[in-house]
């Protein structure tokens, strides 16, 4: 082992250690290493003594600005909610017709809206609010509870079959499962029910059918869906007489929701939104209304 | 391989086994009814399989005395198999991970290819399976070669190396199952763990014992890092998983910590392994590969001092910049930021003198891929350490949190530097395991030198505009006083650059697969008795170590 060989491409000596065939130069530390360690300490020190930094015990050393995390939010969230008061206070204390009427104040409602129906109603009903199978599509004017604005906020509020104790509570029984109709009937009533929306026109073959299915109908379905078909917003029962359809409007759909029921599902708003974004929000689904392409 | 172990070490491997099968039978039976069961059959497979090989070899004759004055470099040559196995393993299941978040529909609607259960096979797969298992057998070599000492037996390094696998698999295979401590990098379970920490501390003492029997004077650096990697893993592995079963036939357990504590041990956990697993070991590897490749003295034995020492004592502090703007005192916020900042002089200084050791050398850059592997590693290295030090600093961090930034900064340090090193290694390390004169076609070296390159900044770009977007995007306000995006906003934003981080990571995983084919063809081509490159010496330079030995 040679102590202090000189290297002969950097003109260093070795260290005179060697492993294996390699060795170590003797090069000091470069000034700049030092030079950034002293800058980085320094900038640590004076950050620690301007800033919270170094436990003591039950406490810690507050620093020279008093700068405190906890109040900067809370004071950074009431500027915020300060702010906004422009315009959320008019919302909190105006009714909705008034509201409405108010073309500035729907414009801060519409780009609310917006973000909070895309952070929390758009898994179900979509971006587009145009919904999907078995979720409504918001923008049909097919409203199953009620599309006032009053209505709405109060199905956002406490859901549907949503287990809060002011939930809206609806079901459509199970008539194929539970045997309360045959397959015959069912195909009857399947039949009439998909005419009143004139998804299936009269011809000679299911002319009989249909009509089998009107009794059917005026037997079994008049209690909710009305004499007519109509629905009833009272107990979420739908319209069958316009073309909107959660479940589908195929014969096979319609089949599969008389013999196995239906009972859709929302999850209630008022633990996890504040009145006023109900409020934005109840407003902002109700001007979707035809407004969505 | 087992014709190498004496008579007594082939019975004490059986006598391991035995107690392994045991306890895997206690699992399977005490945990039927639960997925530790299941790992209680593939511990007792496992332990029966191993039996059957070393009862295949059991009545070889004993090997000859001479090998003593050989070094015992088949437990590396399994692990440098097992670590490329492990990378073509683990970068599949990144590639699959990162096209799930493009594309939803690749779980296939089964459970076990979940968003989250393959993240983490791909994670622990990748750092634990590749990276693991690199450090494993190129420590082993590196030990003997600098301390001019053979291993202290032939058993010890082959528990530690099958043993260590083994966790992994009843890590990978738990995620497949749904089990899961929810740690991030410290997901199996309690069992698992144990095992662990069992294997740990034989490879500790496989390290003392050695360089106890060291024949120079001084321990070299490589050595140092390789120590401290093991050492702290063995500290952080340990106080971050106490927990406490459910019970002995269940694979639950809940943590001793709860909280903002929980948090903080977490990450103090977390990024220590960073430090000590990521780097020190890595660090280690490019100390010894690095200057015997580039026949270069390194640049400054003081510079490896000071940042050794202040890499281990710097990053010990940094974990809370991991939870900046949590429930976590602010005061603790400002430790970790503080010595993440300082941290950065000691970690350029390590890059800084791994580069320099190339002057003199660069022609050999130029013209050798397996060299330039290794310096790229170390710009990587240089690069992401900035990146970490600048991102720990809390007005960065409120941006870059939670945000496809830290993704892109874990893949620079990931891909760049630990994988791009552990290829650099590996391909210098081959050819003198298996006594070729090279590779077997430096072509292809060249040809996944850049595929890795190329996909790595595809990735870490990608991931960089994504970051930044979704930060930005994030803290949008509009003229209402409303966050101006939603969260699905944000998410439509980064699709293409979920694109271009799969077709990175696509890059990546095809250039692990030349290295495979590669490897392969290099240990199937036939041997020469010429010296390999870079001359590496095969056998302690000293004759009378035989007599040292032989009693051991």
């Amino acid at each position: 082992m040679e102590i202090g060989k000189r290297d002969p491409v950097t003109g260093k000596t070795t260290t005179g250690h060697e492993w294996n065939g390699i060795e170590e130069l003797d090069t000091p530390v470069p000034r700049v290493v030092l030079f950034f360690l002293f800058v980085t300490i320094l900038f640590s020190v004076v950050y620690w003594v301007l800033m919270p930094a170094w436990p003591l015990g039950v406490t810690y050393t507050k620093g020279l600005l008093g700068f405190d995390d906890r109040q900067v939010v809370a004071s950074a969230v009431s500027d915020a909610t300060l702010e906004r008061a422009a315009w959320t206070d008019k919302v909190a204390s105006m009714d909705f017709p008034a509201i409405q009427a108010d073309e500035g104040l729907m414009r801060s409602v519409r780009e609310t809206g917006r973000t909070l129906f895309a952070d929390n109603c758009a898994v179900c009903h979509g971006v587009d609010a145009k919904g999907g199978p078995g979720f409504p599509d918001l923008t049909a004017k097919a409203w199953l509870w009620g599309g006032s604005p009053e209505q709405i906020t109060q199905t956002i509020e406490f859901g549907i079959n949503s287990g809060h104790p002011d939930t809206r509570v609806s079901q459509m029984m199970a008539f194929g499962r539970d045997g309360v109709l045959d397959r015959k009937q069912i195909n009857d009533v399947v039949a009439y029910v998909r005419s009143l929306s004139g998804a299936e026109a009269a011809t000679g073959d299911n002319a009989g059918r249909i009509e089998a299915g009107r009794e059917v109908f005026a037997a079994n379905c008049v209690a909710c869906h009305g004499d007519t078909g109509k629905g009833n917003v009272e107990v979420g029962a739908p319209d069958l007489t316009d073309a909107k359809w959660i479940y589908g409007s195929d014969t096979q759909s319609v089949f599969n929701t008389v013999y196995g029921g239906r009972q859709g599902h929302m999850p209630h708003w008022k633990d996890r939104l504040t009145p006023i974004d109900v409020k934005v929000l109840a407003l902002y689904v109700q001007s979707l209304d035809g407004a969505a392409k | 391989m087992i014709a190498g172990l004496t008579k007594l070490e082939r019975q004490l491997s059986l006598a391991v086994l035995t107690v392994l099968a045991l306890c895997g039978l206690a699992f399977a039976a005490a945990g039927r009814n639960d997925p530790i069961g299941t790992h209680g059959f593939v511990i007792l497979l496992s332990a029966v399989g191993l039996m059957f090989v070393v009862m295949a070899g059991y009545y070889a004759p004993e090997p000859d005395k001479e090998r003593l004055s050989r070094y015992y470099d088949d437990p590396t040559k399994v692990g440098i198999i097992l670590a490329m196995a492990w990378a073509v393993f683990g970068l599949f299941f990144g590639v699959w991970v990162a096209a799930l978040l493009a594309w939803p529909d690749l779980t296939f609607d089964a459970a076990w290819s979940s968003f989250g259960r393959i993240r983490p096979v791909h994670t622990t797969s990748v750092i634990f399976g590749f990276g693991g298992n690199a450090l494993i057998a190129t420590s082993l070599h590196v030990l003997q070669r600098t301390t001019r000492a053979r291993l202290p037996d032939q058993f010890s390094p082959w528990f530690v190396l099958l043993g260590y696998n083994l966790f992994c698999v009843l890590a990978v295979s738990g995620y497949f199952m749904g089990l899961t401590q929810s740690k991030e990098y410290a997901e199996p379970e309690w069992y698992a763990d144990i095992w662990l920490v069992i294997v740990w501390v034989v490879y500790f003492l496989i390290y003392i014992r050695t360089l106890a029997r060291r024949k120079e004077p001084h321990i070299y650096v490589a050595n140092w890092y390789y120590m401290a990697f093991i050492l702290v893993v063995a500290i952080l592995h340990i106080v971050n998983n106490l927990a406490v079963p459910v019970s002995f036939g269940s694979a639950k357990s809940y943590s001793l910590f709860s909280g903002v504590q929980d948090a903080m041990t977490q990450w103090w956990y977390g990024h220590n392994a960073v430090a000590f697993f990521l780097t020190a070991g890595f660090l280690g590897m490019m100390y010894y590969y690095l200057p015997k490749r580039a026949g270069r003295p390194i640049f400054s034995y003081r510079l490896s001092i000071i940042s050794f020492w202040g890499i281990v004592f710097m990053y010990m502090w940094a974990g809370s910049h991991h939870l900046h703007y949590t429930a976590l005192p602010q005061w603790v916020q400002t430790l970790g930021m503080t010595f993440s900042v300082v941290l950065l002089v000691p970690s350029w200084a390590s890059a800084g003198n791994a580069l320099a050791t190339l002057n003199g050398a660069w022609h050999k850059v130029r013209d050798d891929a397996t060299l330039r592997f290794m310096m790229v590693a170390a710009v990587f290295y240089g690069l992401s350490t900035f990146e970490g030090s600048f991102m720990a600093i809390r007005a960065v961090n409120s941006l870059s949190h939670y945000t496809d930034w830290t993704v892109g900064h874990v893949h620079a340090g990931a891909l760049g530097w630990v994988a791009m090193i552990s290829f650099g290694s590996i391909y210098a390390l081959v050819p003198w395991m298996w006594k070729r004169e090279r590779m077997y076609s430096s072509r292809l070296v060249e040809v996944h030198f850049w595929l890795a390159l190329s996909g790595t900044v595809v990735y870490v770009f990608a991931m960089w505009n994504s970051g930044i977007i979704q930060g930005l995007m994030w803290r949008t306000y509009n003229e209402s006083g409303t966050l101006a995006y939603s969260f699905i906003d944000s998410l439509v934003a980064m699709h293409p650059y979920y694109i271009a981080r799969t077709l990175g990571g696509l890059l990546f995983l095809l250039g692990a697969m030349v290295g495979c084919y590669n490897i392969w063809m290099t240990i199937r081509q036939p041997g020469t008795s010429l010296a390999a490159e870079g001359s590496e010496v095969d056998e302690p330079a000293l004759a009378t170590s035989t007599a040292l030995q032989a009693g051991e």
